[in-house]
């Protein structure tokens, strides 16, 4: 058995979510190769192949292929998957846009978004939102999996020595081209791996509010976060929210601010180690998930909150 | 322009999911079914299209139990022109109804499909992308933009990072993400009209898709609960607790 990893990645680094895939594909038994694909992307398949646990990194470079729009990628991994018994790919929005329809082009059902290994053919993931967890046995020759990367330990980033090869692209499919994006520019932590996650919802009436938790985050090194109640009123971008149609974090320490608690909201963040919330109302559905709950009016307990941090000089780790 | 919308019946996004004593599943007995939120945001923008002029018919598609028909006609209320029921027991995996709406598509040779990016209660995020690729069409994925222009189409997507702009050609699929637009309620005198509108059935061997699952549900379990619930009463309490008893800051 033989298992294909495909890389998520930017031309420039290897994202960590590809760590995490990878780990996860280590558990279904089998030699891990890495396929990366974008162009001007050396870089990344250098960095792929130092990744402890991977035996072999397939690079794919052109022009047609440095968006990574599925149009392109997905008959190129359709190809490549015949060699393999899986195809793994981190549940990121450019995951969950190709790995789908290479699906279609092998006749396969993927198995979306898993979070345990039970076996090579056997998997569990969450279903309603996290509400309840279905393990699945897939039937297909081969199978593809995306790997909802919390759950997954990233694998070493240092000590592999794979070698590189590289493969051609299946050319462009004249369907679609990349026109352009505007992608969030801050200093801070990525939100799905940020050792504290700080989330404002509804309750912070305004983006100019959000400063308190950045203020706040900066401390801590934490990323900053948002409820969708909170990027629907465009109080911060799409990219900032965390839920069962956002992004899904589990980290160290997860600190909810204005945010009542909604079962989606709950989906993207109750994996998280320990849960902190401050709210006004204490009939807020986040306090029964909350190991620590304040009730109080966020306005003056957030700037309490930074003082107190300054006061006992606790720094980001 | 003919635009067709399929539409799912799940349920409610308000209703708390209990997970049947056996593990073979969710409990569904009893329980207030609607129309899968995305998808009634993919029925509004097809809506949307057709009062601006854009589109010229909306068919909406719904596959499913006998009571399918309530979802598809609140599609019709919304302001679909017609609907086709794809009649169905059972559990029908993504891959089988991306095979059926091919079919479907070949029949009635739309220039737009629009659909939820995900359904709520499998949250398997592929039918959109799975239908994109059997039919070899392009695919604009998780959009909350969409602009048409002649016959190209421009769609702003919400990815990881912020946002990406794609163009794309027509035919094309389109997957709609939650800021797209906010669907309207469907007014009484419309769904009285809706009543009158047409339901096609079909069954999935009318469309000579084989339904047999590729996946094995083994077991459906409830998630470990968190033991939450502690309250303190300061930033001080809060902040000592985090500090020196969690031991995350």
């Amino acid at each position: 058995m033989a298992i294909l990893v495909y890389a998520d990645h930017n031309n420039q680094e290897l994202s960590s979510a590809t760590l995490n895939a990878v780990t996860a594909a280590g558990q279904m038994g089998g030699d891990v190769t890495v396929l990366v694909v974008g162009e001007g992307c050396d870089a990344v398949a250098q960095a792929a192949a130092k990744v402890q646990g991977v035996a072999k990194v397939l690079l794919a470079q052109d022009a047609s292929l440095k968006d990574q729009l599925a149009e392109n990628v997905a008959p190129l991994i359709a190809k490549l998957a015949e060699g393999y018994s899986h195809v793994v790919a981190p549940a990121t929005t450019t995951g969950k846009n190709i790995m789908p329809r290479a699906a279609a082009l092998l006749d396969t059902q993927q198995v979306s978004d898993i979070i345990a290994v039970e076996s090579a053919d056997t998997f569990i993931r969450p279903i309603y939102a996290g509400n309840a967890l279905a393990t699945v046995q897939s039937s297909d020759a081969i199978k593809l999996i995306t790997v909802r990367t919390t759950t997954f330990a990233p694998a070493e980033a240092e000590g592999g020595s794979a070698s590189v090869e590289n493969v051609d692209g299946t050319g462009d499919a004249g369907l679609s081209t990349f026109e352009g994006a505007a992608l969030s520019e801050n200093e801070r932590p990525e939100l799905t791996t940020a050792r504290v996650v700080i989330s404002g919802g509804r309750g912070m009436q305004s983006g100019d509010n959000f400063k308190m938790l950045e203020e706040v985050a900066d401390i801590l090194g934490a990323a900053v976060g948002a409820s969708r109640a909170a990027v629907d009123a465009g109080y911060v971008p799409n990219d900032y929210q965390v839920g069962q149609t956002g992004k899904v974090v589990a980290p160290e320490l997860y600190i909810a601010v204005g945010i009542s608690g909604a079962i989606q909201h709950l989906a993207g963040m109750k994996d998280s180690k320990v849960i902190a919330c401050i709210n006004k109302d204490e009939e807020a559905p986040i306090f029964q998930i909350a190991d620590f709950g304040l009730v109080a009016d966020l306005f003056q307990a957030v700037p309490e909150l930074k003082g107190e941090l300054e006061k006992q000089g606790i720094q980001a780790r | 322009m003919k635009v067709l919308v399929p539409v799912k019946r799940v349920i409610d996004y308000n209703v708390k999911v209990r997970v049947k004593a056996d593990q073979s599943g969710v409990d569904l007995a009893n329980v207030k079914m609607s129309m899968n939120p995305f998808d009634e945001i993919a029925v509004e923008e097809a809506v949307r299209l057709k009062e601006a002029g854009t589109a010229t018919e909306v068919v909406a598609i719904s596959m499913g139990p006998e009571q399918s028909q309530e979802t598809l006609r609140t599609a019709l209320a919304m302001g679909a022109d017609r609907a086709i029921h794809v009649v169905h027991d059972g559990e029908l995996e993504p891959l089988m109804v991306a095979k059926m709406l091919a079919k479907i598509v070949g029949e009635e040779s739309p220039d737009l499909v629009v659909l939820g990016k995900q359904a709520i209660d499998d949250d398997a995020n592929q039918t959109g992308q799975l239908l994109a690729g059997l039919l070899g069409w392009g695919q604009g994925t998780f959009i909350s933009k969409l602009k048409i222009e002649g016959g190209a189409i421009s769609v702003t997507r919400e990815v990881d990072g912020g946002l990406e702009k794609i163009g794309l050609k027509l035919p094309a699929i389109l997957t709609v993400d939650l800021r797209l637009n906010e669907p309207r309620y469907a007014s009484l005198p419309n769904i009285m009209k809706a009543r009158k509108k047409e339901i096609a059935k079909k069954s999935p061997a009318d469309l000579g898709v084989d339904t047999t699952p590729r996946l094995k549900t083994l077991k459906v379990a409830e998630p470990p609960k968190r033991q939450g619930g502690k309250k303190v009463g300061s930033i001080a309490e809060l902040v000592d607790k985090l500090h020196n008893e969690a031991g995350v800051i």
